[in-house]
């Protein structure tokens, strides 16, 4: 498995055995280091990949997804082998956002593209990333967005309500290493100097497809197969997979597919009910799973969940990804004009994260989380209530806030409807 | 102790009143997987010759939850205890290649799967009975994580009904071994072929646990509560099955068990 082990561990496929049995034991008092990939046995310590850092927990190797507050959300980042689903937005305003960050976050830290895409060409997304911003840059935007803000400075100190201090703050600020995590301004292109280091692989799906003679041998639609071959063949070519044990350099594979499961994939899962090929998107996730397990790969899939009709596909879809992330944005909506979230311009949900090597996973303590695209920033806060300084108590502006997110989340386990319990 | 009797009550289950046994591992809106690890190294402790189908994550890492629990599967795959079967990986093989004869996750090649056979035949072969007097290993165990993956597949719910029946039928009653299987349980009524699934394997299970989360919502100090229910399937309904409910903690390494409401971040 690409995901890293503990130095004590044994190797992941059980044909590599003989190195790892020697090194059978397995307390967790052994210092954990960074380790890639599972194919190759051999060496307790391999050269560290740009752009990747060990879990604070259990030593898995972890790639940053472009945004450092989602990151610390999914506990330090996106786990090497696994899948990150995006739930898009209701208009695609966002998720589009959170795509083009995790490949310019590959680009800045010198990881290998492969970007699908059945609605752009991906020559032209790459076009369109945001600039990351450099290091002195930094201090410079946090403060001219600072100022707009009623945070107290650092330095300041609470005298009423000085227990607030003590609570943890949900933005992170810049990381002090530029090496894992960058902030992008999305008002800037990515500069074309470093767009042309960038290594990359593109498929636009209109060029690959052609008009299918035979049905397909595992009944998947034609673009599924397709899209599938092709990651089958990067993922080889580049030797993510460990086929190519005498390469020094190990470097990460980013996989980004766009609106996996729209009408544009050939699938009829956003059209019909009882649809024709009902498995095509779960069968494609799942074998997209074996490959980006076994190699040292991250990919980031967006779904338009909202718009696919058969619920239990959107539940299966869910249970099938590892880290599965839900974007709600308030446009078009009456939240849109509630004064309550004037500040925002959307909920985040953070589905699903995975247990991997381990019996618990970090899950972040606060549930209402809302995000907001500042002038050049993207950043995700804690949902914080504004004190209802109205001369009359509002009914309605309370009641429609203590409405919690209607799809409760595998994590915080809500069984009951919240309007229900909440008859007082 | 309260906090340790649940965890000794689901220690009791490998013993000889659970033999030939299904066990029904039901997970609703939370993750139950920590079931499959602990059934998995306690039957291995035990020096149970198991089978474990593994369909959504990969072997190492059952391996390294493992070690955690105080088991190597590495050992006791070198050893012939344990046979693997890592569907992630083989199921690369299968899916871009035509096979060369049957293989057990043959399924993934057709539209809508009539009969999980060729698993099955797997699950024979894995654990017939050695040849030769001497059995080195106690009674076999089947342990599968999990079955609704394989409704996502196109494998149709009757048909997992059949494979499961086959399997008790060889492992439990022909060769007195166990069978666990992990669910998963939407609760909500949107996905029929699941609720078919978990309400036939109920009623022919033996022992069901139910993991859920809290109805209050979210808590970083209870992860949820497990329902463990006894059944006697072949018996009519006159006696009243056993039923308790304990609620959970899991850690690092290990779970910790408690009566309801008496979590020890409340005491």
């Amino acid at each position: 498995m690409a995901a890293a082990a503990t130095c004590g561990a044994g190797a992941g496929s059980p044909g590599s055995v003989a190195a790892a049995v020697d090194r059978s034991s397995a307390t967790s008092f052994q210092r954990k280091g960074p380790r890639a990939g599972g194919a190759d046995g051999g060496g307790p310590r391999l050269v560290s990949i740009a752009g990747t850092r060990p879990s604070v927990r259990n030593g898995q190797l972890l790639v940053s997804t472009g945004l450092p507050a989602l990151d610390q959300l999914l506990g330090g980042g996106l786990a090497v082998g696994t899948v990150l689903l995006i739930e898009e937005d209701k208009y695609n305003i966002y998720s589009p956002l959170l795509f083009k960050y995790f490949l310019a976050e590959g680009i800045v830290s010198g990881h290998t593209l492969l970007v699908a895409s059945a609605r752009e060409h991906p020559a032209g997304i790459l076009q369109e990333l945001p600039a990351p911003l450099l290091d002195d840059s930094y201090e410079k935007e946090f403060d001219e967005d600072g100022c707009n803000h009623k945070t107290p400075d650092s330095s300041m100190k609470m005298k009423i309500a000085w227990r607030y201090q003590l609570l943890p703050k949900m933005e992170a600020g810049p990381v002090s290493s530029s090496r894992f995590g960058h902030y992008y301004d999305t008002s800037k292109k990515i500069p074309q100097e470093l767009l042309r280091t960038a290594k990359w692989h593109g498929f636009f799906l209109p060029e690959r497809i052609s008009p299918p003679l035979t049905v397909e041998p595992c009944h998947l639609t034609h673009g599924y197969m397709k899209l599938l071959e092709f990651i089958k063949k990067i993922v080889s070519e580049e030797g993510v997979d460990g086929s190519h044990p005498q390469k020094k350099t190990k470097n990460i594979l980013r996989i980004g597919i766009q609106s996996l499961g729209s009408p544009l994939w050939g699938d009829d899962a956003c059209c019909a009910e009882a649809c024709d090929d009902s498995h095509s998107l779960t069968k494609f996730l799942y074998v997209l799973r074996g490959l980006v397990r076994a190699s040292l790969s991250a990919c980031l899939v967006t779904v338009p969940a909202h718009l696919i009709q058969n619920k239990a596909i959107t539940a299966r879809v869910t249970s099938l990804s590892d880290t599965v992330v839900g974007l709600e944005s308030f446009v078009g909506s009456e939240r849109e004009t509630n004064p309550l979230y004037k500040d925002y311009h959307g909920l985040i949900h953070i589905r699903q994260i995975p247990r991997l090597n381990n019996l618990i996973c970090d899950e972040s303590d606060v549930k209402d989380l809302a995000f907001k695209l500042k002038r050049k920033l993207f950043t995700i806060e804690r949902l914080h209530l504004p004190p209802d300084l109205s001369d009359t108590v509002s009914r309605e502006s309370k009641q429609d806030v203590a409405v919690p997110a209607p799809r409760p989340g595998r994590g915080c386990s809500g069984l009951a409807e919240g309007e229900k319990h909440l008859d007082f | 102790m309260a906090d340790r009797s649940g965890y000794q009550q689901m220690t009791a289950l490998g013993r000889s009143r659970l033999k030939g046994k299904l066990t029904l591992l039901c997970d609703a809106k939370t993750d139950g997987s920590f079931l499959v690890h602990h059934f998995l190294s306690f039957f291995l402790k035990a020096k149970c010759k198991v089978c474990f189908v593994a369909l959504v994550q990969s072997f190492s890492h059952y391996n390294i939850v493992g070690q955690k629990l105080g088991v190597s599967l590495t050992t006791a795959w070198e050893r012939g205890q344990l046979v693997f079967l890592e569907a992630l990986k083989t199921s690369l093989d299968i899916f871009f290649q035509t096979p060369a004869g049957p293989h057990p996750l043959q399924f993934l090649r057709e539209a809508s799967a009539r009969n999980l056979q060729p698993l099955y035949a797997f699950v024979q072969e894995a654990l017939k009975p050695e040849d030769g007097g001497e059995a080195t290993w106690r009674h076999p165990v089947l342990l599968v994580d999990d079955l609704s993956v394989l409704l996502s597949l196109g494998v149709r719910a009757v048909a997992v009904l059949d494979f499961i029946h086959y399997c008790r039928a060889t492992v439990c009653t022909e060769l007195k071994g166990n069978l666990v299987a992990l669910v998963h349980d939407s609760g909500d009524a949107a996905d029929e072929e699941n609720d078919l699934l978990v309400s036939g394997l109920s009623h022919q299970s033996h022992l069901i646990l139910r993991a859920e989360g809290l109805a209050t919502g979210f808590c970083k100090d209870v992860h949820g509560q497990l329902k463990v229910l006894w059944r006697r399937p072949s018996q009519a309904a006159a006696q009243r099955d056993r039923s308790l409910t304990y609620q959970y903690k899991i850690q690092d390494k290990t779970v910790s068990f408690f009566a309801k409401g008496l979590s020890p971040a409340v005491l």
